[in-house]
Order: structure tokens, then C-alpha cells, then sequence
């Protein structure tokens, strides 16, 4: 980036006096551009909170989340039915949980690979590669795992684990359903890969090369450079992607929305079908009368919520990390 | 540091020739080269289901895609064959060039204001609310623009449609505008800037003339990767735009088409040329969101290499 | 920062894919063979398509020479997504002429618009009950109207290869079921095709004892409120009630959408689902014939499924508030109407014409449309009170 070519002159460059009146104007101008993403984002909340608060009201907070049922009203003006967001708030959590725990150890991989095994030429193919994973619209995601996916990878490997040793525990028992908390899971450890990749390429990088070429001298081999290097001096920034993708796998909606079963309700298998947060809310909006649309803004706002409380503990461990360059939209 | 280095009591010092090789190398050795095998597994673990999902994608959307998918409108029919999207490419391009229109230049003037005003508490409190909308779930957006555009009940009674589906796909681009913008207004050097206020220029001069020219090929790729995110989006447009049949004009008052909500309504059909067009739409979308990311490198590299 | 250019080779190479799998396809390719999805390019497929397209666009000229009237306004309706299909269609050939933009967003938004008077007219799979019928009264100051415009049916499906061949041993083309027997299954008392309750009513056949699992709609549907309203009608065993959604029982499983429950029922042997009609024929899936209220096992076919709302015409009552229960004869009992509303009071009188016109035509000439997408038309006697309902529109002005 060089500035050589900009064609400033100096004449346009003189502080006239109607320059310098001009300079308050300016910081207007732009205090009043920062200041509106504070207010868009506290309009949002204000009102989908105003709009949620008669569900609070008549569940009580306590009550929304951690209740059972969810049987909605048909009412245009008061709260009718039973709302409780519990099926919805596990199924998001235990989702999120085995996409996590599939994706954080794959990604680490994939970064090392990238950054201290993949030969120069190769770096940037690798990583474009991962990076388009992330470009592909979720509408895709959910159509491929529809049709491709989940009836020739997610099922059979479901059906090989209930069918082994581990299907006698509840939780890895049959049925093994198409849509369910595994495919969903499945889905969402593919999207979320490429932002905790990049996460864990940026932190690998910023391991002190000298570090790095000491160890080597001292007869490490690759691998116990990597693991006793590389991954340790890194920690927090794994820790930090993890939390970014966690983030990611909380509101990721169209291609849950038609994996995870949409059934309303709770289920303790894995293989089994279940709801999520998001899930529930695009596939009964449309639906809805008034009343159950106050329910659906509650859930968004607990979502909401959750997210924030993630993103923000993942924000600070980042920012404690480092000064990451990588562009924001990851 | 705690490499496993062997230590020799019979020598003095512990001091081992270079040239030997220590016992348990030959151990250590294929540890490692096995763990390469496995780290070179996790990467196709990653390329793997890209390459399945653009094979299917190709494969299936194929019947459908021609040149009518993008010059005609579906047919009023899930049945029968041939017809496009249009209207939901139209849709897309439309909801995404209002909200990139709007939200593009107040994002980069709130970096300027992070930038230039940045040491101020109110600076990190607008820095960090900002990454917190950088994670705020889209479906979130939806609602809260339903609540505040769409809904006549507290809202502003817009009905569904292009500015409600615009703005929904503008707050979720707004965060990353501002921040990728602020990273690149960061990166001119402070030299350039001394030599403008040298010059007698003043800070909105400065700013506007100096800085923002030189970082704006590094905003620019930011701004169109910031659209190509709200181009791949559909979760808030359900909620805001609702969908439509033929192609529409209007701002509001009619519900708008976009290529992720008609490959909804496709695939949720039993009828296999409905099916088909929705995966040509999905073909069409990475399409788009692929050649949109193609130009931002484009011009990245562009101004790199000058 | 060479990224631009990986990202182009890829996009070339995608083209490149496109244009392989194309000339692979004309060749015969094999990966198209085993892939299920790639089966609707089958050239069998591609004929009967062909065939399809020809009729269309004969009926699209028609339309042409008929033209637009100039006195017709445009209509806006939202509901059902169940009608769907045959909504469009009817919009595509209708002879009037008639623009009509028609929002499928479920059945609960299309009575919410039909009530915030957003629309002209909502389509629902449930009719207004009586509170809701008087909340209308006070919003529009006139009375709503219900008539049916076309009847849908759910069928019973099932997969087991075993039972598959114990039905061909005996030369019977359908399993026969009964309303106690599906509301076994789906209560969970009847575990295993040899149960009595089944086995009595297939006398011929030598049930393999499967393990049975029930699948059910996990999202809320139209498709499940004609299910479990026929169970709790028919069936004594039933006690889990009806509506779009119920409470059902521990042990069954879910599928999101006609879809979603097709293609749980193929994964799992011995899996019963529930299906609209439509999309079992579409998909060719193997249904049972269920015993109506005469004791005749009948077989879903749209003569039978046409015939029982026939059957009950003479209870229908004046306002069409009324579900189809209780179907005998050669009747197929499991069938739901699907309704439109509209006010009798309040429309531009063009607006009031477009509607009558559009929605005549619809009952009266798009019986063919409606049966070649699987609907059961509204004909004969019923036909006349269903036009004599859609004359009542404005007509209290």
C-alpha cells in the first residue's frame, strides 16, 4: 500500500478559515457514523426485548429457558400458550458442543499443516481452499447435507457407532434418524472450520521463530516442535478461535433448520432428532400468530445473549493475544 | 523447553557429539513422521466435503442451469421444467446494493472516527460494541428488523420487502465494514500524515484526502467481502423479505425475491424440477459470492503490487 | 497476495467440472446410476417431463388468446403451504385472467394476514372456530367466508422389504390397516406387524414380526391435524387428541416436512410414516389401504379419496365449517379440505369481481389441474354450494 500516487496538491491541502471551520463539521460527521452503530444495535435490542418482555412476563425468565413444553397460542394480543425454550437451548448447546469438538482439533491440524508442513508453493492453495469452505452460503450447506450428506456419509457412520459397542449407552443408542443432533453437529463442525483455522495460522504465526529454529537445534523433531512449541505458546489463541467459532455455531440457522429434525423437543440420543434456537425460529415464523412471534423474538433475545456473552470472552482472549490482521468478515 | 534431550552420565557435562544420534531418535523420528501422515489427514478432512458439495452442487443444479435460468423467472409451476430465478438474482443484487450503498460509507466513516478520534473511552466503547455485532446471529438481525421495519405492531409497519431485507443485510454487513475499514486506515503511515498537517492541511483534509486515498483499495476489499457475506445470506430474509414470485421494483410494500428463499421453496417440494433449479440457485449464489471475493483480491493485489 | 488467482483457477475449474459432467451425463455416466439425487435426470423422467411440458404450454396459449380482462384488479392471498402447487398453477392457466400473488407461508399465517385484513383472501387447512369467528365479525363488521376449493389426503406408508415380499406371496397389492391399527402403531401398543390387531386384517398374508417405528411430522402441519383428527375419530385407542402438532408418544420418531418424514421412513425397516398424498405418488411410495367407516379396506387412489368427501355432502354444513369424517362406502377416509376465506363485506367492487371470477374458475374448471397435482376437486353438488359461498363475496355491501 503506498500513498505516491494520490493527487494531492498543496493547494488543496491549505487551511483556509473555511478549512478550519470545516474541521468540527467533520468530527460530527464521523462521531455521528460511530455513534449509529451503537444505536442500531441498541434499537435492535430495545425493541425485540419490548416485544419479547410479554413471554418473560407470563413464563417468568426461569421459566422460559429452563421449561419443557413448548405448545404455542394462537392469541393476537396476550400470551396463551406454554413457552418453554429448554428443548430449543439444549439442542443449540449440544450441537455447537460436538461441532466444537470435532472442529477445534481439525482445524489446529489443518493450521499446522498449513504453517510448518505444506511446502511454500502449496501454503496458499491450502488455505484459499479452507477460506472457500467459509464462503459457501449456509442455503448450500443445507441443501448438500439434505440430499448428499447426510444419507451417504452422516447415517452409515451413525449407524457404525450405534451398531458398535457404544450404541448400548442411551446417548449413542439407535434409531439412527437422518435429521438429528449428529447431522446438525456434522454441518455446523464444517462451517465453523475455516474461521478457527485461520484463528489458530494467525496465533502458530506469531510463535517467536527463534523459539521455533531453538528447538529444532536442540534435535526436536517436527512433530515435537509443534507440540511442545508451537501449540503451547498458542494456547490462548486456540482458546479464542474456539470461542469465535463457537459464536459462529450458536446462530448458524437455514442449514440447521433442516438437519436438526425441527421436532420442538428434546431428546438425550445423539442420533436422534431434536430443535435448536435458531432452528425454531425460521421454521415456525412464518406460521405463527402474534403471540407466538412475541416467543420467537424471546428465544432470539436469550440467543442474543448467549452469543454476546461468548463473543465477548472470545473478543478479549483475542485481543490479549494480539493484533490479529486477518480481515474482520472472518 | 522440555525436548526430550538424553543425558549422559558416563560423560562429563552431559556433552553428546552432534554427529550422534540419540537413542530414542529413531522412535522420536517416526513419531513425528506419522504425525505429519495424521496432520496431512485433517486437511483433507477440510477439502474433502468442499469437493463433494461442489461436485453435487454441479451435478445436480446442471439440468437446470442455461442461460434462461438467469434471463427468466420461475414458472409458475413446480412440475415443469426450464424458467430461473431472475427475480431472486434480481432480489439479492437489489437487497444487497441498497444496504452496501447505505451502510458502505457510514462504516468507513465511523473507522475514520476510530482511526483519527480512536484514543477516547467513547472510541473503545463504539470498537467493542461493534465486534459484539460482528457475532450477532443473523437470524437475531431478522427479528429485530421484523420487530422494528416489518411489523405494524410497534414497528414501523414497512411490510416485507426490498428496504426491510436491505437493512437486515446492512446491519450485518456494517460491523465488518467498519472494522476491516479501520484495520487499513490503521496501516497508512503516520509520515504521510505529518507531511498533510505539514502542509498547513487540516484533520477532516487530511483524513478525507490523505489517508482514505491511500487505504482505499485495502477498504474496498473489505467493503465487497463485506458484501459477498450479505449476498450468501437467507436466515434474515425470511424474516424480512419473504419471498417472491416475479420480479420486483418496489423498496416496500411488496414482498422481495432472493435466490436463497427460492431454493428454499424449491427443495421443500416433492417436484424434481423444482429441485433441480434449487441447486442451479445454489450453484448461481457460490457463483456470485465467489466472483465477488475474486474482485476484492483482485484489487488487493492490485494496489499491492503497484 | 496471489490469492485472487487460486480462487479464478477454482472458478475455472468449476466451469471445467460443469462441462465434464455434462458430456459424462449424455454418455451414460455411472456415478449418475448410483446416486439417487441424479435420478431425475433419467431419460424415462426427461420424456414424461417432455410430454408434461407440451401440455402447458398448449394451455399457456390458450391463456394467451384469452387475455386479460380489463375490468379485473389483482389479488393478494397468503396460507397454506399444502395448496402450494396447485394455487400456482391455477394462477398460471386461469382463463379469467386474473393476477393473483399468492404468499405460501403456512396455514396459522394465512388466517393472522386474513385477520389483519393484509391480504384479500387467506387458504388455511383449519376453518376459524367460533371465537375467532367473532373476533373476525368485529374487525370487518361483516361475516367471514369459508369455502372449499379443493380436498387433500393423507396416506399410511411403509418400508420393509420382508413384509414387501410377504404381500406379494399373497397377491395382495396393499397392507390393510385399520383407524385402532395406525393408532396402535403410533401409540406404541403394536410393536411388530404379526400383531393380531393387524394380522386379523390381512388374513392372507404371513406378517414378518419387524419391529415397528412410527414416524411422525415434526413440524407443525396441516398434514398432521387431518391425520390425528381421523385417528380421534375413528380410532377408540386414540387419546392423544389432534391439531397441527400433538404430544406423541415416547418412541416414535420425527421427520421435518413430507420430505423429512419419506426419508426417515425409507432409511428405517419397519418404519410406518404419514405422508400427503401427492408426495407419496410423486415419490412412489408403497401406502396401505385403510378400512373405512362400511368396513371396506379402501386403497388411496383419486377416485377414492375424491369420493369421500362425497360421501358426507349431505352433512356439510351451510357455512363449510366441517371436517371430512366418517367416510363409508368406496370412500378413502383419511381426507381434509383445504379452505379459503374471504369477508362478504369490504372490497373494491373489482377486487370482489377478480375474486369471484378467479376462484369460480377454479373449482369449476381447474378440476383437471387439481387432479393431475393429486387433489381431490370439489365437484358435482358440492361444487354449486362451494359457488354459491364464492358469490357471497361483498355481497353485504
Amino acid at each position: 500500500m503506498s500513498a505516491t500516487d494520490t493527487s494531492t496538491t498543496k493547494e488543496s491541502l491549505r487551511g483556509s478559515g473555511r478549512a478550519r471551520r470545516a474541521d468540527p463539521i467533520f468530527r460530527g460527521l464521523v462521531l455521528v457514523a460511530a455513534t449509529s452503530v451503537l444505536v442500531v444495535l441498541a434499537a435492535m435490542i430495545i425493541r425485540t426485548t419490548l416485544d419479547a418482555w410479554p413471554v418473560f412476563d407470563a413464563m417468568g425468565f426461569w421459566g422460559f429457558i429452563s421449561g419443557q413444553q413448548w405448545s404455542v397460542g394462537h392469541s393476537r394480543s396476550e400470551v396463551t400458550g406454554t413457552y418453554g425454550a429448554f428443548p430449543f437451548i439444549y439442542g443449540t448447546l449440544k450441537i455447537s458442543f460436538f461441532a466444537i469438538l470435532a472442529a477445534v482439533p481439525l482445524a489446529i491440524g489443518i493450521a499446522l499443516f498449513i504453517n510448518e508442513i505444506a511446502p511454500a508453493w502449496l501454503k496458499r492453495p491450502l488455505a484459499s481452499t479452507v477460506e472457500l469452505l467459509a464462503m459457501v452460503p449456509s442455503v448450500v450447506y443445507a441443501l448438500v447435507g439434505i440430499y448428499f450428506f447426510r444419507l451417504y456419509i452422516w447415517e452409515p457412520v451413525g449407524q457404525f457407532i450405534a451398531s458398535s459397542p457404544l450404541g448400548n449407552l442411551t446417548f449413542f443408542g439407535p434409531p439412527v434418524l437422518l435429521s438429528s443432533y449428529w447431522s446438525a453437529a456434522n454441518i455446523l463442525a464444517i462451517m465453523i472450520l475455516p474461521i478457527i483455522t485461520a484463528i489458530c495460522r494467525e496465533s502458530f504465526a506469531q510463535v517467536p521463530r527463534d523459539e521455533v529454529n531453538a528447538a529444532y537445534a536442540m534435535g526436536a523433531t517436527r512433530w515435537e516442535v509443534m507440540r511442545k512449541v508451537i501449540v503451547p505458546r498458542s494456547f490462548s489463541g486456540i482458546v479464542g478461535g474456539t470461542m469465535l467459532g463457537l459464536g459462529r455455531a450458536l446462530g448458524e440457522t437455514i442449514a440447521i433448520a433442516f438437519l436438526i429434525g425441527a421436532s420442538q423437543r428434546w431428546a438425550p440420543q445423539l442420533f436422534f432428532g431434536g430443535d435448536a434456537m435458531t432452528s425454531v425460529i425460521v421454521n415456525t415464523f412464518a406460521d405463527a400468530a402474534p403471540e407466538a412471534i412475541w416467543a420467537l423474538l424471546a428465544i432470539g433475545v436469550t440467543l442474543f445473549l448467549i452469543t454476546t456473552i461468548v463473543n465477548v470472552l472470545a473478543r478479549l482472549i483475542v485481543y490479549r493475544v494480539g493484533q490479529f490482521s486477518g480481515d474482520a468478515a472472518l | 523447553m522440555s525436548v526430550e534431550t538424553p543425558t549422559r552420565p558416563d560423560r562429563p557435562g552431559g556433552h553428546v557429539s552432534l554427529a550422534e544420534k540419540a537413542p530414542n531418535a529413531r522412535r522420536r523420528e517416526g513419531a513425528s513422521r506419522l504425525m505429519t501422515v495424521v496432520l496431512g489427514f485433517t486437511v483433507a478432512a477440510a477439502i474433502v466435503p468442499l469437493v463433494l458439495l461442489l461436485w453435487q452442487v454441479l451435478a445436480n443444479g446442471l439440468p437446470a442451469l442455461s442461460l434462461d435460468f438467469i434471463t427468466q423467472v420461475e414458472p409458475l409451476s413446480y412440475r415443469e421444467r426450464g424458467g430461473g430465478y431472475l427475480h431472486g438474482i434480481v432480489g439479492t443484487l437489489y437487497m444487497t446494493g441498497v444496504a452496501a450503498v447505505v451502510v458502505i460509507p457510514v462504516g468507513v466513516l465511523a473507522a475514520i472516527f476510530l482511526t483519527e478520534y480512536g484514543g477516547s473511552k467513547y472510541a473503545y466503547v463504539v470498537r467493542f460494541f461493534t465486534d459484539v455485532m460482528t457475532g450477532t446471529p443473523s437470524v437475531f438481525v431478522g427479528l429485530a428488523v421484523y420487530a422494528l421495519l416489518v411489523s405494524g405492531a410497534g414497528g414501523a409497519g414497512l411490510g416485507f420487502g426490498t428496504l426491510a431485507g436491505a437493512a437486515a443485510l446492512g446491519i450485518l454487513m456494517l460491523p465488518i465494514v467498519v472494522r476491516s475499514s479501520e484495520e487499513m486506515l490503521r496501516l497508512v503511515p503516520e509520515d504521510l500524515k505529518n507531511a498533510s498537517y505539514g502542509l498547513g492541511a487540516r484533520k477532516w483534509q487530511t483524513a478525507l484526502k490523505v489517508t482514505l486515498p491511500a487505504a482505499a483499495p485495502g477498504i474496498t476489499t473489505g467493503a465487497i467481502l463485506a458484501v459477498a457475506r450479505g449476498a450468501g445470506e437467507t436466515a434474515p430474509l425470511i424474516l424480512t423479505a419473504l419471498g417472491a414470485r416475479e420480479v420486483v421494483g418496489a423498496l416496500w410494500g411488496a414482498p422481495q425475491a432472493d435466490i436463497g428463499l427460492l431454493m428454499v421453496d424449491g427443495f421443500t417440494q416433492p417436484f424434481d424440477a423444482g429441485i433441480e433449479r434449487a441447486w442451479a440457485g445454489g450453484f448461481t449464489l457460490i457463483v456470485i459470492v465467489l466472483l465477488l471475493s475474486i474482485i476484492a483480491r483482485l484489487i488487493a493485489s492490485r494496489s499491492q503490487a503497484r | 497476495m496471489r490469492n485472487w488467482r487460486i480462487l479464478l483457477a477454482l472458478l475455472l475449474a468449476l466451469a471445467l467440472a460443469a462441462a465434464a459432467c455434462a458430456g459424462d451425463e449424455d454418455a451414460g455416466d455411472p456415478t449418475a446410476a448410483t446416486d439417487d439425487a441424479a435420478d431425475d435426470t433419467d431419460d424415462a423422467d426427461d420424456a414424461d417431463d417432455a410430454a408434461e411440458e407440451d401440455d402447458d404450454a398448449a394451455l399457456l396459449e390458450e391463456d394467451e388468446q384469452v387475455g386479460v380482462e380489463a375490468d379485473s384488479a389483482d389479488l393478494l392471498g397468503a396460507g397454506a403451504t399444502f395448496i402450494t402447487p396447485l394455487m400456482l398453477e391455477w394462477i398460471r392457466d386461469n382463463e379469467p385472467g386474473i393476477n393473483v400473488n399468492y404468499q405460501s407461508i403456512g396455514s396459522g399465517g394465512g388466517i393472522e394476514q386474513f385477520l389483519s385484513e393484509n391480504v384479500d383472501f387467506g387458504s388455511s387447512e383449519a376453518f376459524l372456530d367460533d371465537e375467532a369467528m367473532e373476533e373476525a365479525r368485529e374487525i370487518r363488521g361483516c361475516e367471514p367466508i369459508h369455502f372449499v376449493d379443493a380436498f387433500g389426503s393423507v396416506v399410511v406408508s411403509y418400508n420393509d422389504p420382508d413384509l414387501d415380499a410377504a404381500l406379494e406371496a399373497a397377491g395382495q397389492d396393499n397392507l390393510v390397516l385399520d383407524a385402532e391399527a395406525i393408532a396402535g402403531v403410533y401409540n406404541t401398543d403394536i410393536t411388530t406387524w404379526d400383531d393380531p390387531a393387524i394380522a386379523e386384517l390381512n388374513p392372507d398374508v404371513d406378517l414378518p414380526g419387524t419391529n415397528l417405528i412410527a414416524v411422525h411430522r415434526s413440524d407443525g402441519s396441516g398434514t398432521t391435524n387431518i391425520f390425528t383428527q381421523y385417528l380421534d375419530d375413528a380410532a377408540g385407542n386414540w387419546d392423544l387428541g389432534f391439531g397441527t402438532e400433538v404430544d406423541w408418544a415416547a418412541g416414535t420418531i420425527g421427520g421435518n416436512g413430507n420430505e423429512g418424514v419419506a426419508a426417515e421412513t425409507q432409511q428405517q425397516p419397519g418404519a410406518v410414516g404419514y405422508l400427503s398424498y401427492a408426495y407419496a405418488v410423486e415419490n412412489d411410495i408403497p401406502v396401505a389401504a385403510v378400512v373405512n367407516e362400511d368396513g371396506n379396506p379402501i386403497e388411496p387412489t383419486l377416485a377414492s379419496i375424491s369420493a369421500g368427501p362425497s360421501e358426507i355432502i349431505d352433512d356439510i354444513p351451510e357455512d363449510q365449517r366441517f371436517a371430512v369424517l366418517g367416510v363409508g362406502g368406496e370412500g378413502y377416509p383419511i381426507v381434509g379440505a383445504h379452505w379459503i376465506l374471504a369477508w362478504e363485506c369490504g372490497y373494491d367492487d373489482a377486487v370482489a369481481q377478480s375474486m369471484i371470477d378467479f376462484f369460480t374458475w377454479a373449482v369449476t374448471e381447474g378440476d383437471d389441474l387439481a387432479e393431475d397435482l393429486l387433489y381431490a376437486p370439489v365437484t358435482g353438488a358440492f361444487e354449486e354450494r362451494v359457488v354459491d359461498q364464492i358469490n357471497r363475496i361483498n355481497a353485504a355491501e
